[in-house]
């Protein structure tokens, strides 16, 4: 089965570059990728996530509000009774990877992750069914 | 009689021209002269400014080392901008947060989390008043990186410099104001292109007409760069948006003698060195020829461009960060040799967080180990000649051409609509989306190696060094200064300038300058003039694509 990720910016963060080229190697990767384009609010990504019916949320972040906004995207998924797994990419510094897991999200990749852990970590965050 | 010819024209500018040493050696005594290269060449000051905007170049004076900066509160921000100026900075480059960039208060709630944290939030009148207070605006330049709100930005700095005594005449600097690239690279947008153009045509009139010291645009490469273009795409994308505001100028009735000259540029400089030297060369030549030959300016001051540079924040890696003090430095020389008129040095810790007071301070001192101890400053345009950064040079020429052909056939021969229709199919966007991809798979392909990311890992796991913490607090304060403006001020006033703001919007060949600036005196604060706007011009969403 085709692993199905939501990639999305949420928030006023304009950094678009990460996310489009994470979105395309996950794809080289065989996954199918859905952007819901910039802006957006926590409501609107889990809201989407849902309607998608996708296995995986990656946020990106670059603009230093993860720790305000990550956590929201996560209540909101479980707020609307799902438990799809949130992970978030960008520029967080070492120290906050313990409170974003705190809160919720269950994969941190800094600058320097490569493609092949990004996808690596997405593979194994998704039961995988025979 | 015969004309001057390049050389003569170049030696009676030089002559004319003041020095800031009596004499220019080496290190050990040899003496210099100001450029080099055969008597029937090119010469810097003199058309096609290949070789350097100025006949002196730094010889007369060091470029302006511009230190960009911005985090918290107003007065925060005051008191870093206090520490550059005793530590030697000669210009002021103002950061705003996000909240402030997409023209939004800080009690939004979409600006939840995000007020303070990459710059400086700033809602009103009362905001700027703290943020420029006890520096003398008259003798300083300030320049503010803002785009959608930039109009306002610039009312609220002409009300509160008035409010000190420095009328709008004598006031220096510049508003960066490049909308196209907003929605071709940095994304900060909130009107639809044309609409926006709308604002930007009203700041140049307005500065051409009242504000002889002030640079209207700075037109700015640096993020199509940082945003993953390659560098002949930064080139070209960003004289093409040059050129569409000359266009757009032309069609509002404005000279191009009167606003060609206050068009700045604004450039990356990242980690290949010869490449980035051909680019600045290259750029240069280009303006000149275009504002000469397709546009008819006849002032000098027209054809020569003239670019701020920042080193490139993408070129820093968040693993062994100390590196990151050479590759500036790196990118920094580069900006040098190829004759930049102001620098930004990055610092070594903004792969991780905004930058710490000593990581800023060691970026500034790295541009005054190039300025006074290298010597590099003596000579302008100390490649030229040499055969493989001329032919460099002429290939990023060559590149950029065919991309203005490709622009210019969107828009059925003009520059400016084509930039637009570029952008309304998002062709800019995915040209710039294929190339940071491309640049990915080198990467990750291992045919591209960075120090510390994929190779070279020793050393690693040190600890982060310590980096700018912003808190919360700052938010909390802004939203307890924002709610007494709110009170404060003359409500009766603040809907006036509103209803006027909303009126004169509604009337595009007005200039809605002059209803900024009262509305910026009521304490109408940015994300009502915004929304005022909003009502009339709507809000552009991006059509999301990868």
């Amino acid at each position: 089965m085709t692993i199905r990720v939501l990639v999305a910016k949420v928030g006023l963060d304009g950094h678009d570059r990460g996310i489009k080229v994470v979105a395309r190697l996950l794809r080289d990767a065989g996954m199918e990728v859905v952007y819901t384009g910039l802006f957006q609010t926590p409501e609107m990504v889990a809201t989407a996530a849902i309607q998608e019916d996708v296995d995986v949320v990656g946020l990106s972040m670059l603009s230093g509000a993860h720790l305000t906004l990550a956590p929201l995207v996560v209540g909101a998924l479980r707020d609307r009774g799902s438990d799809i797994p949130v992970v978030v990419g960008g520029i967080v510094p070492n120290n906050d990877i313990d409170d974003l897991r705190e809160a919720g999200v269950v994969a941190v990749f800094g600058p320097g992750a490569s493609a092949e852990q990004i996808v690596s970590i997405i593979n194994s965050l998704v039961p995988q069914s025979l | 009689m015969t004309a001057e010819s390049p050389y003569e024209r170049w030696r009676r500018a030089f002559t004319a021209a003041t020095t800031r040493q009596k004499s220019f050696t080496t290190m050990s005594g040899i003496p210099l002269e100001p450029v080099y290269g055969p008597p029937d060449g090119e010469f810097p000051g003199i058309y096609p400014y290949t070789r350097g905007a100025h006949a002196s170049m730094y010889r007369s004076r060091l470029w302006t080392m511009r230190m960009f900066a911005g985090f918290g509160t107003a007065t925060d921000t005051n008191t870093r901008f206090k520490e550059i100026i005793r530590s030697g900075g000669t210009g002021l480059s103002t950061a705003f947060d996000m909240p402030t960039l997409l023209g939004l208060d800080s009690d939004d709630p979409m600006a939840l989390g995000e007020v303070g944290r990459c710059g400086v939030a700033i809602d009103s009148l009362a905001d700027m008043r703290d943020l420029f207070a006890d520096i003398d605006l008259a003798t300083i330049t300030t320049s503010m990186t803002i785009n959608s709100p930039a109009a306002i930005m610039l009312a609220l700095f002409i009300a509160q410099a008035e409010e000190a005594g420095v009328a709008r005449d004598r006031l220096g600097g510049t508003l960066q104001n490049d909308i196209l690239k907003e929605y071709q690279a940095q994304k900060e947008f909130v009107f639809p292109p044309r609409q926006s153009m709308r604002l930007v045509r009203d700041t140049m009139a307005f500065t051409a007409a009242a504000m002889p010291k002030w640079n209207s645009i700075s037109v700015s490469g640096y993020h199509i760069r940082e945003a993953g273009s390659t560098a002949a795409e930064e080139l070209a994308f960003t004289l093409a948006n040059g050129f569409a505001y000359v266009e757009l100028a032309r069609e509002a009735g404005l000279p191009v003698d009167a606003v060609a000259p206050r068009l700045s540029f604004f450039f990356n400089a990242h980690i290949d060195f010869f490449e980035e030297i051909a680019k600045y060369r290259a750029a240069r030549r280009i303006w000149a020829r275009w504002l000469k030959d397709h546009y008819g300016a006849t002032d000098e001051r027209s054809w020569q461009l003239r670019f701020h540079t920042q080193t490139a924040g993408v070129s820093l890696t968040a693993q062994q960060p100390e590196n990151n003090i050479a590759r500036t430095a790196i990118e920094a020389l580069a900006g040098v040799l190829g004759g930049t008129q102001s620098l930004h040095t990055n610092s070594m810790d903004e792969a991780l967080a905004l930058p710490s007071e000593k990581a800023a301070r060691i970026a500034l001192r790295t541009q005054q180990i190039i300025a006074h101890e290298t010597n590099v400053a003596h000579v302008a345009d100390p490649l030229g000649g040499s055969w493989f950064v001329e032919e460099l040079t002429d290939e990023m020429e060559r590149r950029a051409e065919a991309i203005f052909g490709e622009i210019r056939g969107f828009g059925d021969g003009s520059m400016l609509e084509g930039c637009i229709r570029g952008i309304e199919e998002n062709w800019f966007q995915g040209r710039i989306a294929d190339s940071a991809y491309q640049l990915e798979r080198l990467f990750n392909q291992g045919d591209r190696i960075v120090v510390g990311v994929n190779d070279f890992l020793e050393g690693n796991d040190e600890d982060d060094p310590s980096i700018l913490r912003i808190t919360n607090e700052d938010e909390a304060k802004q939203l307890v200064r924002l709610d007494q403006v709110r009170r404060d001020r003359d409500d009766s006033r603040v809907r006036d300038a509103i209803d006027r703001l909303i009126r004169e919007a509604a009337q595009p060949e007005v200039n809605l300058m002059p209803a900024l600036i009262d509305a910026a005196k009521a304490y109408v604060t940015v994300g009502e003039m915004m929304s005022a706007m909003a009502g009339v011009f709507g809000r552009y969403v991006e059509v999301p694509s990868l």
